[in-house]
């Protein structure tokens, strides 16, 4: 199980989807890195992911751990962003036999999981399907 | 003069007919349609709270506004289902918009006009220039005891607004507020579920405070109904905002566009806001825009808004309140809703 501290350390990613764009090469790199793994540079700018982007694969969870039993069946996907980043994360909104490889998906803000009844929320992004 | 620069409202997916309620509680569903002229409700999915309701609703009101996030001074979330008990709602929704660190936080409780007090502070400090942009937020995930009468009508959605003094889309040019102590709606502390005074929640409570605040702005801007384009109310249910509308001098045209609470229910600090963003997407410059919201406990707050040019330019640059009700939605049966509403007993 995280720890309080980790999610806060991840909130740049997990709330605004901050990532790092090499200076040298141009890749981008989300987490951000400290050291590009294309040209080995060590400069970067801040940038922000794009919030849409495509299904690129999926699977649904029938059996899940224990923080997310209430969830199953709920389907994790790989999800290529418009800027061509890919993220992986949940796909809600909608029953796992809906999703199609390919299908178009909006980023949102959801409750990822809580640390048991008197934790903290975890909170993060979502794939739904686009409006 | 300061008014409202950007707009936006979120509503869940997820929704439950009047139908599938009274089917379990063995209550006649046709009646509990005409008298509370309600058909179905928006549900939050399990993973959905007043955070990430107001985080989206802010989103699509900072992209109409077109502004940096950081030049918000104050944001104030309005609810009664704030998810902590002790922790703000609006920390996490800053540091999701981007808006920290230089921004004052208070989350608002009011029943179900917290979300227009949040409005009424937020435009206030920009009003008295303390600040250049402030967010107010109404947002719930308001909850029905099973088998009560709010629970064909409790749920959920969120409306965000950002104040300022440039670009306006629509300018207030009038506010009041009108409060006793009412006590005909509440919830006392450890209670899972409010507690209502069922018919006294009408005439002493909703229809005084509502009519009070109404005819005492009416008499500060010196308008007349008929000088309004639209007019929104609280709804509780469908009936409540009809008959005070009617009984005020405003006709059903001035109303309906506003009235969301047929086929989205209560969302209580989220009903008159989330009103207003359903006009807005549809006014047009120079009309004015009437609002009184109602909150239990009790009290109103008033409003008057005249749009402006720039409306026409941001109404198309994020969702519209109507295409979240318009698109295709997910029915529950009532197990399932009973399930994301954490109303099932689960082993310890």
């Amino acid at each position: 199980m995280s720890t309080s501290a980790r999610y806060w350390r991840e909130i740049p990613q997990r709330y605004r989807y901050e990532a790092s764009k090499c200076k040298g090469c141009g890749a981008v790199w989300f987490p951000p890195r400290l050291i590009c793994a294309e040209c080995g540079k060590r400069e970067f700018e801040d940038v922000t992911l794009s919030n849409t982007g495509k299904v690129q694969t999926f699977t649904v969870i029938r059996v899940a751990p224990n923080e997310f039993c209430d969830e199953s069946p709920y389907a994790i996907g790989v999800v290529e962003l418009d800027d061509g980043v890919m993220i992986q994360c949940q796909i809600v909104d909608c029953l796992p036999e809906e999703i199609k490889t390919g299908m178009p998906v909006k980023i949102e803000f959801r409750k990822v999981k809580q640390e048991g009844q008197a934790g903290i929320i975890n909170y993060g992004y979502k794939a739904v399907p686009a409006a | 003069m300061a008014g409202i620069v950007g707009y936006g409202a979120y509503a869940p997916k997820y929704r439950i007919k009047v139908e599938e309620i009274a089917k379990v509680w063995g209550a006649d569903a046709p009646s509990y349609k005409r008298g509370l002229m309600l058909r179905e409700k928006s549900v939050p999915a399990p993973d959905q709270d007043v955070i990430t309701m107001s985080v989206e609703a802010s989103r699509n009101a900072i992209k109409r506004a077109g502004i940096d996030a950081k030049k918000i001074g104050a944001i104030y979330v309005g609810s009664e289902s704030h998810p902590y008990a002790v922790k703000p709602s609006g920390t996490v929704v800053a540091e999701a918009i981007g808006a920290t660190p230089d921004i004052h936080c208070a989350d608002f409780e009011f029943a179900c006009k917290a979300g227009t007090e949040g409005m009424f502070v937020a435009l206030s400090l920009v009003e008295a220039g303390k600040m250049e942009y402030a967010l107010g937020i109404g947002a719930d995930t308001s909850q029905g005891a099973p088998g009560d009468a709010l629970e064909y009508s409790a749920s959920a959605g969120a409306a965000a607004f950002i104040f300022g003094k440039n670009d306006t889309v629509a300018e207030v040019e009038h506010t009041n507020a009108y409060m006793t102590d009412t006590p005909d709606f509440w919830r006392r502390e450890y209670m899972h579920y409010p507690r209502h005074a069922g018919r006294f929640t009408g005439m002493p409570a909703y229809f005084k405070h509502v009519t009070g605040a109404a005819t005492a702005l009416l008499e500060i801007s010196g308008t007349k109904p008929e000088d309004f384009a639209y007019a929104v109310f609280h709804q509780p249910n469908g009936k409540f905002p009809t008959t005070v509308g009617k009984k005020l001098g405003f006709k059903p045209e001035q109303i309906e566009t506003g009235l969301l609470c047929p086929r989205l229910g209560n969302t209580y600090s989220g009903s008159s806001p989330m009103g207003l963003t359903a006009v807005l997407d549809v006014a047009k410059p120079g009309q004015l825009i009437f609002m009184v919201s109602y909150g239990s406990g009790a009290g109103s707050d008033g409003f008057i808004y005249r749009v402006t040019d720039r409306i026409s330019k941001v109404q198309d640059l994020a969702l519209k309140t109507t295409d979240y009700l318009d698109r295709e939605t997910i029915q529950l049966d009532y197990g399932t809703y009973a399930k994301f509403r954490g109303k099932i007993r689960m082993s310890e």
